[in-house]
């Protein structure tokens, strides 16, 4: 960032800047998100591993052998392996939009979160490019997995691959901008096992990742309506009605709400005259 | 007015006339439904459901597509369906309780197995009646007819033999035990081979049609399915000869054979308790009939995967599709 913030000569007022240096930003914020996590490897390979764990193991205890009942978008009978490939997707997604939010905390405590925020452009930009980055590396990471899974023969239509592009994204963000107002609420990097265990498992174990809804409702009706409560869900949803090529329109409004509402949120927690940060700081000794 | 009249008839009227000829109808029988369910293979929806006689299980289609035959088992009749009209316009005296039948290759003659009475029985369909009954082994079900005619084979669930009948002479010629409970036989096209499923045996066996013998047996294997789930049932053979499609029953699956290194390639997971099957006529894809899921599954033969499920009446059990 210190080159980015070096190159810009005149910050007298981010509303001269031109589209250009918007993207120079951007870019700037992208490369060094790519190459943290090209440079963290053991990251790369955690990334892989969980889903792969869930993908070659739990599903195997579960595989139900003689097929998952159709339900949409499915069109006919289905094992749980491909069942359960968009939901680990959803999952790849998650977490790394929570890691994305411990490496905010990181940066918080390290220093290098200052330079970021000193820089001259409008504390939404370099919020949601950061977001952006997060979102692109997550993406990557999801492609990996679907590689390796195809040859554990959980296959998609091969366009599903691509439409399902747009709905990672989406999702993506959504998770992303979580992550991201949370990391505003927390104050030192030990925190971040209670966002393993209030956020990530209660948001991916209530949902539809791992067992089709009306399972869940057969169970349990209160499980059901919080499954329905849980945007993650319909993160999950958006994703695998993507990979058959049909837009689930529910999911996608709830996603883009909720991508709003988190992004607003985080924004406004990272503003430095009215946000969550400065009390935090104000407590806290970084 | 009257112009812009026929103008909105002609709009209205023309997707129906325009229908593409290679839009064919599929025929489930619906064993404890007591119907028929018809299903455009095009767009794969239910068209219709004709109510038929009780218990209905065999079914074949006349290969101008015409008529379809139903064998209504506890009805103790089979009955014909008018494609076009999809009204019941007759019966064929059967024989007690007939579950499976073939139509010859010219579809003048009806062999049906009298599951009850250990027989054969054969019938004209011009003139509606019995031309000869053929004793046979204990519980005939399966049954198959040469390309060219002249043979039909019959299997007996009970004495587990394939009986070769002469169609000339209505005498059994050569009789072929092979795996216990045989439920259904299927000529290669060529006429070289039948292979016979045993449902308990769980096995196919190959049979030589010159020499009468078994030359292949070919056995599944399903993991994390007992050997008991697996249950060959109906049997259907590509017309170019190279794959065989055999139903497996419990194991919800549909093995697709090389006929020429008589294995295994694929297994296809469909409904549930898969039955018979079926082949477009074009071949591109095949049906399975998915008793306990009330649904039949289409497979493109292509890639041997499966496309859609359709939901038709309760425990389809064969399924016939109109020709071209």
């Amino acid at each position: 960032m210190t080159e980015i913030s070096g190159n810009i000569s005149i910050p007298t007022g981010y509303s001269r800047f031109g589209l250009m240096q918007y993207l120079v930003c951007l870019k700037g914020i992208l490369i060094r998100e790519g190459l943290r996590y090209l440079h963290q490897r053991e990251r790369f390979i955690s990334s892989l591993v969980r889903p792969l764990l869930w993908l070659f193991i739990f599903a195997a205890g579960f595989r139900q052998v003689l097929g998952v009942s159709i339900i949409p978008p499915y069109q006919t009978y289905v094992l749980y392996e491909v069942y359960i490939t968009p939901g680990l997707c959803g999952m790849i997604l998650l977490f790394s939009g929570m890691q994305s939010s411990l490496s905010m905390v990181y940066d918080r405590e390290m220093g290098n979160m200052r330079t970021l925020l000193v820089s001259p452009f409008p504390r939404w930009f370099l919020l949601i490019s950061k977001l952006l980055a997060g979102v692109a590396v997550s993406i990557v990471q999801v492609y990996a997995f679907l590689f390796i899974a195809w040859f554990w023969g959980v296959k998609a239509p091969p366009a599903g691959y691509l439409l399902t592009l747009p709905a990672l994204f989406l999702a993506g963000m959504m998770l992303g901008a979580l992550g991201m107002l949370l990391s505003s609420m927390i104050k030192q990097l030990e925190n971040f096992a209670g966002i393993m265990n209030f956020v990530i498992f209660p948001m991916y174990f209530a949902s539809s990742a791992l067992y089709p809804l009306w399972r869940v409702q057969e169970a349990s009706p209160l499980l059901y309506k919080i499954c329905l409560l849980n945007p993650f869900t319909y993160a999950v949803e958006l994703v695998r009605f993507a990979f058959y090529g049909k837009i689930e329109w529910m999911s996608f409004i709830v996603v883009c709400g909720f991508t709003l509402v988190f992004i607003t949120g985080a924004i406004i927690a990272y503003d430095p005259s009215r946000g969550l940060v400065i009390k935090k700081q104000e407590g806290g000794n970084n | 007015m009257r112009h812009h009249m026929c103008l909105l008839a002609a709009t209205v009227a023309l997707p129906f006339l325009a229908q593409p000829s290679w839009a064919n109808m599929v025929y489930v029988s619906n064993e404890k439904g007591n119907s028929v369910t018809v299903v455009d293979s095009q767009t794969m929806e239910v068209v219709k459901t004709i109510d038929v006689g009780q218990r209905p299980r065999g079914i074949t289609i006349s290969p101008d597509g015409k008529i379809v035959y139903v064998c209504a088992s506890d009805d103790d009749t089979v009955q014909m369906i008018d494609t076009s009209t999809g009204e019941i316009i007759g019966s064929l005296p059967s024989g007690p309780d007939p579950e499976l039948f073939t139509l010859s290759p010219d579809g003048k003659t009806l062999y049906i197995a009298n599951e009850d009475d250990n027989l054969v029985t054969v019938i004209d369909v011009e003139s509606k009646g019995v031309i000869a009954e053929i004793p046979v082994g204990v519980e005939p079900e399966g049954m198959g007819v040469s390309p060219d005619g002249k043979t039909i084979v019959n299997t007996s669930e009970t004495t587990n033999m394939a009986h070769f009948i002469d169609t000339s002479t209505h005498e059994i010629t050569d009789n072929v035990l092979v795996d216990s409970r045989p439920r259904y036989a299927q000529f290669k096209p060529d006429g070289s081979e039948v292979w016979v499923s045993a449902e308990i045996g769980g096995t196919v066996s190959v049979i030589d049609n010159k020499t009468r013998t078994v030359t292949h047996k070919i056995t599944f294997e399903i993991q994390g399915l007992r050997s008991e789930q697996i249950q060959p049932v109906g049997i259907r053979i590509s017309a170019d000869g190279k794959k065989a499609y055999i139903a497996l029953g419990p194991a919800n699956r549909v093995a697709v054979v090389n006929t020429e290194t008589y294995t295994v390639e694929k297994y296809v997971l469909v409904g549930q308790r898969v039955w018979q099957l079926a082949f477009m006529p074009d071949g591109k894809s095949i049906i399975s009939t998915n008793g306990l899921s009330n649904d039949i599954t289409f497979i493109d033969t292509e890639t041997d995967e499966p496309i859609k499920s359709v939901t038709v009446g309760q425990l389809p059990w064969g399924v016939a599709v109109s020709p071209n």
